[in-house]
């Protein structure tokens, strides 16, 4: 594989760039693997380059029915954190940190991830007791976190509101600095281009319509391409979950909702860090390119439309403009909407299933993309390993059943109930 | 926007209904002993299907009754809507 450095871009300039490389090929299916990941986003390209890169196993194909990248790691807010209270998801998602502080320089490919902190405000005493008993718990799994006050929340933001009028004032805010934010794309296509080179198929415009199950055993997949088999197949398909499931007839603790995104119109740099609405759901952070990122709720009926409507975006951006005046006098550049498989507690499943050799990965809700190196990482040990890893053990599927639920929030589906 | 015909009130807008969820899910039956898949059925385990979907809303800025509206989740075409206890053929 060609490396991408400086001498190479110089060297390449002065052929005007007509003689680099393609990133990764476009393979026909072949008839047999040693795994089968369905679903091409940042999730599957990650577990096919984990699978390769730790476990050496590379008789991979990446089954996806659109383009790689084309789905929610395309869709997003590119926001990485690990500011969570529960051990399962916080000792997961530093361990993901880890992983994306290196990412550049693994991949040989620029994801300029920017790590500008983040901050959630609080809006009352309790709030600031919350996130106090929150940012305690992060500590304590050596995630860093700082309690700001009023003042040192506007000495950093200081275009928020901090007018005395207000219905929300702002009390402090939890921050983890080491949190930011990352060029989505170039996730997708920097494990893309590694999976390739290292020898596993990425296999586009290719649609799963069936499964080859015998004796509670997966034997392959049938797909638009034709028939291929496989000791073991990997589902990371996010919103589409519940179809494929449906296919394998099994019912999930997942519901395809819809979530919605904007940018506005580019503008000098204002924000540097990324910050959230402590009484809504809101968050905003501003792009390299100067458009404002912001998002919020999910539109909060099931949906597999891939767009939302007005009315969530609405009552979004309205607490945007609550909590930062300014935002109202922005023009609107786009806005657009992902299928989100929720779970019901709000945290993901990476779990073996009752099918030997089938196994899963979903139930991302609101916080895919953050997660993308570790859920790559953590299922390529469970396929590979045929057993959940320590990291991912909290992620079961069998949790609903048996109690064990990790209720970060208490959310979920049921956005009503916030 | 969705415009939903509730059957109390007439068409109203999306902004004056609260989403309920699945209306084709059934808590089991308690004169009975119900098993634990049961409960996980009834509780957590969705189909979530694409297509044509049988949900419960309710009309919180309005009539404040529950409904039940047929709905298609990839179109968001809305098909028929009925009252909560009214059977659905």
């Amino acid at each position: 594989m060609q490396k991408y450095s400086i001498f190479n871009l110089v060297k390449n300039a002065f052929s005007n760039h007509q003689n680099w490389d393609l990133a990764w090929k476009d393979p026909t299916p072949k008839e047999e693997y040693d795994v089968v990941i369905i679903g091409g986003g940042g999730h599957g390209l990650a577990t096919a380059y984990y699978l390769a890169k730790e476990h050496n196993i590379t008789k991979v194909a990446i089954i996806e029915k659109g383009w790689i990248g084309g789905g929610n790691v395309g869709r997003n807010t590119t926001i990485i954190r690990s500011n969570y209270m529960h051990d399962e998801n916080g000792l997961f998602s530093e361990f993901g940190m880890d992983l994306w502080r290196k990412m550049s320089q693994d991949l040989n490919y620029n994801v300029m991830f920017s790590p500008r902190g983040i901050i959630n405000l609080a809006h009352s005493d309790a709030q600031m007791n919350a996130y106090a008993r929150r940012g305690n718990s992060m500590r304590l799994n050596g995630i860093d976190a700082v309690l700001l006050n009023r003042e040192q929340v506007k000495e950093i933001i200081p275009m928020a509101d901090f007018s005395d009028n207000v219905r929300f004032p702002i009390f402090g805010g939890l921050m983890q600095p080491s949190a930011g934010t990352a060029r989505h794309d170039a996730v997708a296509w920097g494990y893309a281009r590694q999976a390739d080179s290292m020898g596993v198929d990425i296999i586009q415009n290719c649609e799963v319509i069936g499964f080859d199950v015998s004796a509670g055993k997966i034997n392959g997949i049938r797909t638009s391409r034709g028939n291929i088999k496989a000791k073991k197949v990997g589902l990371c398909v996010a919103g589409s979950t519940n179809i494929l499931a449906e296919k394998l007839n099994m019912t999930l603790p997942i519901e395809t909702h819809l979530l919605q995104a904007c940018v506005s119109e580019p503008i000098k740099p204002v924000l540097d860090n990324v910050v959230t609405f402590g009484a809504g759901h809101f968050y905003v952070s501003q792009s390299d390119k100067g458009e404002m990122v912001m998002g919020g709720d999910l539109d909060g009926y099931n949906s597999y439309a891939q767009r939302g409507n007005l009315p969530t975006l609405q009552h979004v951006l309205t607490e945007g403009i609550a909590m930062m005046p300014f935002l109202s006098k922005l023009k609107m550049l786009r806005t657009w909407g992902g299928i989100m498989d929720m779970s019901m507690d709000g945290s993901p499943i990476i779990d073996k299933t009752h099918i030997e050799g089938l196994y899963l990965n979903c139930g991302w809700c609101y916080g895919g993309f953050k997660a993308t190196p570790a859920s790559g990482w953590t299922f390529a040990h469970t396929i590979a390993q045929d057993r959940v890893h320590e990291l991912n053990a909290g992620y079961s599927l069998n949790r609903f059943s048996t109690g064990h639920l990790i209720d970060e929030k208490g959310l979920g589906t049921k956005t009503w109930i916030s | 926007m969705l415009y939903i015909n509730c059957p109390h009130c007439g068409m109203r807008s999306q902004n004056e209904f609260s989403y309920g969820g699945d209306a084709s899910v059934k808590r089991p039956e308690l004169n009975k002993e119900v098993s634990d898949q049961e409960w996980d059925n009834f509780v957590y385990n969705r189909k979530s299907l694409r297509g044509k979907h049988l949900e419960l809303w309710q009309h919180i800025s309005g009539c404040r009754q529950w409904i039940k509206i047929e709905r298609d989740t990839a179109t968001h075409e809305i098909f028929r809507t009925f009252k909560a206890d009214e059977e659905v053929a």
